[in-house]
């Protein structure tokens, strides 16, 4: 299967005077459709990696090759396209848009995509919406939501523009355990029906156990990386 | 760039006190800038009528101490005719002699007037107090005069020349100019009176007019010196009052400076407000730059809330400016119900008070889009 992520050499290292390296010679490649998780203490510089993959911090030195392209030299707009139209993202904290309702919420990528809400985005926006459960909030203003509604709104916002690549950091880190399920249950779905590519920050070794892929990362460095084949075994018993 | 725009109305919208509070603080300049200009405007406009409106600007006298204008009608027909932009052409005979009333002589200058236009320069018939402008053969007498000497309209008087000639004039009316100097010394009538009794032949000592323009009248008073004989010369009005045009000039610098320190707080008002949004709204700006907006259309939602905010505070502040000044000319007063300054509403001024509002709000609003087009996403994602 073809890399759509490909992570070469990657050192971050925070600072000028006093300097924090967070991450160190990490080396990923992570596989189109696939479904995976990272879990690591908190500090261990797994959101960092994160957000090095969206293009949304720069490392100090390597290469990040998403979805074919050197993304390294490109220019600030540039990234922002590939952002807009290749990845979608989901934060520990919803980041909806306080001042839109849910809807416009979700619709935001794809007007920022086409100038315009099209048709099919409304369309696209409604079944995801559907898809979500969270459709009879679809008017509500982002604020007046549960912390369940406003990132089940915050998923579907990732998925308007039909990304190649989902990343979510800590996506139910503000949720109970049953709307935790849920939600991992949707993202597979989605990972299934869209093929979509995921990558998840996790804490919850219950939920990364239901990914294809398991890595862990410590101090900065990959410290574990695994085919998830206890989940797959337990998925082949029970069939 | 319409995605920009409705996030820059969503983003007013959302927060509408303090939209509205940004928007009084341009109207509450526009109204001081529009209330101010006009306020000025008016005192101009007065100040120009009063002061060179209801006299000559132009006036034209034989070069030579003593001659006089002998083709005056002609001299003034081709005036009217040259397009030079003079209006109210008007030939006149001056003479000095003395009102003899009993044993009493005052000294006068006789103006004898060959048009009607005099009347237009001068309005004679706006200053009349009492009877009649003068018909052939009669007089009008300024109100000092007539008080000083106890004549009233209809009586009838006598003019001496310096050589001793002496004839009797009935007096049409009495005016009042308003310049004391000119109501006790100036005695109208018509040009054939003062030939005839001065004994000069059909002849004028000078033609007076005005300018469409009376600021062009130095310049109208060169071309037309160009046009007429040697023994006549030009003189306007700018040439001899230079204190009242720089009084005229310093009015305007002055006025100028207040609406520029106006505009100057405007756009300091506007661009701190502005600069406080932005960091509110920072954490907004780094969602939509993850989301993948681009670093200009970023900076074009605070451009577009600086221009619509400029909007409607230009609307608001006209608003207030022209209600203002209604109330100015409405309760501030003279005793006799007059307004202290008649106010002039210039509508191209005040399309220009709105639209600079609207460009300086613009403009403000520049520095805070700047600092949205480099804001950094991770500057607000940062949580791990």
């Amino acid at each position: 299967m073809d890399n759509i992520i490909s992570l070469k050499g990657i050192n971050k290292i925070y600072g000028s005077e006093i300097k924090t390296q967070v991450l160190t010679d990490v080396n990923l490649d992570i596989a189109n459709q696939s479904f995976t998780s990272i879990i690591g203490a908190s500090g261990s510089g797994k959101s960092t990696l994160l957000n090095i993959i969206g293009t949304l911090d720069r490392p100090t030195s390597g290469s990040v090759i998403i979805n074919g392209t050197q993304t390294t030299r490109m220019t600030r707009s540039a990234l922002a396209r590939l952002r807009n139209e290749t990845i979608g993202f989901v934060f520990q904290f919803h980041y909806l848009l306080p001042e839109f309702t849910a809807l416009e919420n979700v619709l935001m990528p794809a007007r920022i995509r086409d100038g315009r809400v099209t048709p099919e985005a409304m369309e696209r926006a409604r079944e995801l919406m559907r898809l979500m459960g969270i459709e009879r909030v679809q008017n509500n203003n982002a604020a007046k939501m549960s912390g369940g509604q406003q990132q089940r709104t915050s998923i579907a916002r990732a998925l308007i523009n039909n990304p190649r690549i989902v990343l979510a950091d800590e996506p139910t880190g503000n949720l109970d355990s049953d709307s935790t399920e849920v939600v991992y249950d949707i993202l597979r779905d989605i990972n299934e029906r869209f093929k979509t590519t995921f990558l998840i920050i996790t804490h919850d070794r219950r939920i990364a156990q239901k990914a294809d892929r398991i890595i862990e990362i410590r101090d900065g460095r990959i410290f574990l990386d695994l085919p998830n084949q206890l989940a797959k075994n337990i998925g082949e018993q029970s069939a | 760039m319409k995605t920009a725009l409705k996030i820059a109305w969503r983003f007013l919208t959302a927060s509408k006190g303090q939209s509205l509070l940004i928007a009084i603080g341009i109207a509450v300049g526009v109204s001081v800038q529009v209330f101010i200009g006009s306020l000025i405007g008016g005192l101009q406009v007065e100040l120009v009528d009063n002061a060179i409106g209801r006299n000559t600007q132009i006036t034209i006298t034989a070069r030579d101490r003593g001659d006089y204008v002998e083709n005056y009608q002609e001299v003034a027909g081709t005036l009217e005719e040259a397009g030079l932009g003079v209006k109210r052409v008007s030939p006149v005979l001056d003479a000095s002699g003395f009102l003899r009333v009993g044993q009493d002589d005052y000294p006068i200058q006789l103006r004898g007037f060959a048009s009607s236009n005099a009347d237009s320069i001068y309005r004679l018939t706006e200053a009349l107090v009492s009877g009649a402008l003068p018909e052939s053969g009669q007089v009008a007498l300024g109100i000092n005069l007539a008080q000083e000497a106890g004549i009233e309209a209809m009586d009838t008087v006598t003019l001496a020349t310096p050589r001793g000639n002496t004839r009797d004039v009935s007096v049409s009316g009495i005016y009042d100019l308003k310049t004391a100097a000119l109501n006790s010394r100036w005695v109208l009538t018509d040009i054939a009176l003062v030939q005839a009794a001065f004994g000069y032949g059909d002849v004028a000592s000078a033609i007076e007019m005005q300018a469409e323009d009376p600021f062009q009248a130095d310049q109208i008073a060169v071309e037309m010196a160009g046009l007429l004989p040697q023994s006549l010369k030009v003189d306007d009005w700018k040439a001899q009052n230079e204190q009242l045009l720089s009084g005229l000039n310093g009015q305007s610098v002055s006025s100028l400076m207040i609406q520029v320190f106006v505009l100057v707080s405007v756009v300091l008002a506007i661009a701190s407000v502005l600069a406080i949004s932005v960091m509110q709204k920072s954490k907004q700006l780094g969602i939509l730059k993850a989301m993948g907006i681009r670093d200009g259309s970023a900076s074009v939602i605070f451009l577009a809330e600086g221009f619509l905010l400029g909007i409607a505070g230009a609307i608001l502040g006209v608003a207030l400016g022209l209600g203002l000044t209604y109330a100015f000319t409405r309760f501030a007063l003279n005793p006799d119900g007059t307004p202290v300054v008649a106010l002039l509403v210039d509508p191209q001024f005040i399309a220009i008070s709105a639209l600079v509002a609207v460009l300086s709000a613009t403009l403000a609003s520049l520095i805070p889009a700047r600092r949205s087009a480099r804001l950094d996403p991770m500057e607000v994602i940062k949580n791990g």
